[in-house]
């Protein structure tokens, strides 16, 4: 019996003339992601991707876990390949949807006719297939409001399918299809679903890291590669890059007063990480901010940090309780990695009393104290580059 | 110089394996735990090993954790999960065919009060998907099935069990003893329906002395060794370094080659079935669709140790039984239906892609004066 994956686009079916490239997009992030699982082919029509595979021993479910992960799609399903006639159609199903009918107490059957030289109409299917899966296993009876199993026949251009099992897409846009933008990750928890979130929108990601040995550790730099890492099942190939920032945290340290600190702090990382991203060509940075988790965080003090940025800063987590953040952070398989206890650059030299509502004039004021350029100019120049790609 | 036919009780750690634990006792000793850097260096050459290791069967690093063996993971996984899961829900089914590190540790919790059911094969000595599934119900908190027999080379069903069992009843955890499967035959966790696997490095070329326990995420499990924390705290105490290392030395080098091998070995497993079936007397226990690696015959009513012990004097190397159990029949054999004589006069011959024909045809050689010569 043949089986095969069927992938149902999100919301690029309601795209106009460029809807092409969303799904070039899309089958080529799909092609990337199961090329370590052997040969496959994929076809197009009708707004739904036909994932094959061409070796013998390619797990289905592998491929269902791995293409569920890709941004872009609705829906998918496992489906057994039938004729176009209706004994076949029903023979498969009775073999092919053994185990779960045999385990279901309601069902009911759904078709889809988009073969309009098909025969029979889809209420026809419904109620024949209906009755040979009665007849078949007498532990069934319809429910047409509230099954336990849906038995789905869709009968498309060459073939029919069958499936029963729909399963949830990862939503979203494919990635690369909305450019591509800067994350800065801390290697906390927040960071790395800003960055899931924007990738769900079709951003492409690139990421940066701030290290300050030896307040900072290889340590806590390597958790942020295997954030890095991790974020590669859901973002795709991700270009990380790791600031020296050591000689600038010091310089903040000696020469601009305590309470100031984080917030200055934050205005450097902008300026370089707008530096960086316009290097790498990305139009946007993501943050993981939240309004008022932290002092750092406020509206006054994200105000004071935004000054500085010439190009627009996305904060996916803006609105969101640390709660619905570590939700997402399990999902994405983040949050292990993010509590580790190394310190980061964030963490060091902390003010004890922080200024929650900072000025941008006093703060602008502080920061003129020090000349940070040549020091932003060779941490620009020193930041090193590595790349991280979908490695499964 | 001599015959070793014994792969399913211990193999002959690769060169890879020896080498990596080398390096790990001597340039690379730190205790992954510390925080400078040579503690880091050690838990780096520890994540490699994790990695590979994890990639072998289709999973990420962080569901792998290091144990001492197969039989600390098989303990681990019934008894942490039993303390987690198994308050209210009191039941574990299990096969009838376990090695003693999974039948064994059953039996200690049925004395702890679980209920234990074990499933055995019916007469035509295979296991069946609905058995599994009949014997399971709301109360069991657990299903375990190795995925191929130590002693006869039975590959269970293990995919069609765990996924049938998953369908009607999705929180029962299942577990399976993969140790004569592992790279051996290609699997992957997702795709076997397994929340938790056991691994055993010196039955792929590693040394004796590691293990590995694949633990789903989310599956929560009790540690049965507390302290440090290290493996997430699940298994406390400083990890074997070296041992990890050859363990990951091994499978990086053997996970490459496991279609070519299994074929090999089976062509090996032919020719040793087409010698000795001119032999008077000798009957082939094992399936001819288990696994090639474990071959296991009965020698003409002639008993298993004496004609161990007589092969040894040829320099040849086979098990009776499990020889984990130090020669003791384990009744394994018997659930399959071999009894009597049949089981008495059990030999097991295990082999690797490595074997020669020449090896096997001196096997078949000193079996057949065997027959003749050994008295009773």
């Amino acid at each position: 019996m043949k089986e095969v994956v069927l992938v149902k686009f999100g919301e690029m079916v309601l795209k106009g003339l460029n809807k092409r490239t969303f799904e070039d997009m899309l089958r080529k992030n799909i092609k990337r992601r199961l090329r370590s699982l052997g040969k496959f082919e994929l076809t197009t029509a009708q707004s739904t991707t036909y994932i094959t595979p061409l070796d013998e021993n390619i797990e289905l479910e592998e491929v269902v876990d791995r293409v569920g992960k890709i941004f872009g799609i609705a829906a998918l399903c496992r489906a057994c390949v039938c004729e176009k006639d209706f004994g076949d159609i029903a023979e498969k199903s009775v073999e092919y949807l053994n185990d779960i009918l045999g385990n279901a107490k309601t069902f009911k059957v759904n078709a889809k006719r988009s073969d309009k030289a098909f025969p029979m109409k889809s209420p026809e299917i419904c109620a024949e297939l209906g009755g040979v899966l009665l007849e078949r296993f007498p532990n069934l009876s319809v429910d047409v409001k509230n099954p336990d199993v849906t038995v789905t026949v869709e009968v498309r251009d060459t073939n029919a399918y069958v499936h029963a099992e729909n399963i949830k897409g990862a939503g979203g846009l494919p990635v690369g299809s909305s450019g591509k933008a800067l994350l800065l990750l801390s290697g906390g928890i927040d960071s790395p679903v800003a960055g899931y979130m924007m990738a769900k929108r079709g951003v492409h990601i690139a990421a940066i890291h701030y290290v300050s040995p030896p307040y900072t550790s290889d340590r806590a730099q390597l958790k942020v590669e295997t954030l890095c890492e991790k974020l590669t099942e859901y973002c795709g190939g991700i270009a990380f890059f790791c600031v020296p920032f050591t000689e600038i945290q010091e310089a903040i340290k000696d020469n601009c007063p305590e309470e100031f600190f984080t917030i200055i702090m934050r205005r450097l990382m902008m300026e370089i990480a707008q530096r960086i991203a316009g290097k790498d060509n990305c139009l946007a940075l993501i943050t993981g901010e939240s309004v008022g988790q932290v002092a750092s965080q406020t509206m006054a003090a994200m105000a004071c940090t935004d000054a500085v940025c010439r190009i627009p800063v996305f904060r996916p987590c803006v609105g969101m309780d640390k709660t619905e953040i570590i939700e997402i952070a399990r999902k994405i398989d983040t949050f292990e990695t993010s509590i580790e206890p190394y310190e980061d650059c964030c963490t060091v030299f902390t003010p004890r009393h922080p200024k929650v509502k900072p000025k941008l004039a006093d703060i602008e004021k502080a920061q003129s104290a020090f000349d940070f350029e040549p020091l932003i100019q060779r941490a620009v120049e020193n930041t090193e580059m590595k790349s991280f790609d979908y490695s499964k | 110089m001599f015959i070793y036919l014994d792969n399913a009780s211990t193999t002959k750690p690769c060169p890879e394996a020896v080498q990596s634990a080398v390096e790990a006792m001597t340039g690379n000793f730190g205790n992954p735990s510390s925080l400078h850097r040579a503690g880091l260096d050690a838990q780096l050459a520890m994540d490699k090993a994790r990695k590979i290791i994890a990639g072998s069967v289709g999973t990420e690093s962080g569901n792998i954790i290091f144990t001492s063996g197969a039989t600390e993971s098989n303990n681990l996984a019934l008894r942490g999960i039993s303390s987690a899961y198994g308050r209210k829900r009191r039941k574990i089914v299990a096969s009838s065919v376990e090695h003693a590190s999974v039948d064994e540790t059953l039996s200690a919790l049925e004395k702890s009060g679980f209920e234990i059911v074990r499933v055995s094969p019916r007469e035509d000595g295979r296991f069946y998907s609905a058995d599994f599934v009949n014997a399971c119900d709301e109360n069991t908190v657990m299903l375990t099935m190795m995925y191929v027999n130590n002693e006869t080379g039975y590959i269970m069903p293990v995919k069609e069990t765990f996924t049938s069992v998953k369908r009607k009843y999705p929180e029962i955890i299942t577990h399976s003893d993969c140790v004569q499967a592992y790279m051996k035959i290609p699997f992957r966790v997702t795709a076997l329906g397994a929340d938790l696997i056991s691994l055993s490095g010196h039955k792929v070329h590693a040394p004796k002395g590691i293990g590995a326990l694949y633990i789903k995420k989310g599956i929560r499990i009790l540690p049965e060794v507390t302290g440090g924390k290290q493996e997430k705290g699940i298994r406390s105490g400083t990890e074997s370094v070296p041992l990890i290392c050859a363990f990951g030395a091994s499978v990086g080098k053997y996970n490459q080659s496991i279609k070519e091998r299994f074929e090999k070995v089976s062509a090996l497993k032919s020719h040793l079935l087409e010698n000795i079936s001119g032999i008077d007397g000798v009957s082939v226990n094992s399936p001819d669709d288990g696994s090639p690696y474990v071959i296991n015959i009965s020698a003409s009513g002639k008993r298993s140790e004496i004609m161990l012990h007589y092969l040894e004097s040829r320099n040849i190397y086979v098990s009776s039984g499990s020889a984990c159990s130090k020669g003791q029949q384990s009744g394994v054999l018997g659930e399959f239906g071999i009894k009597g004589k049949n089981a008495d006069s059990a030999l097991r011959i295990s082999i690797t892609a490595e074997t020669t024909e020449s090896e096997l045809d001196e096997f078949a050689n000193a079996l057949r004066d065997g027959i003749k010569n050994i008295r009773g």
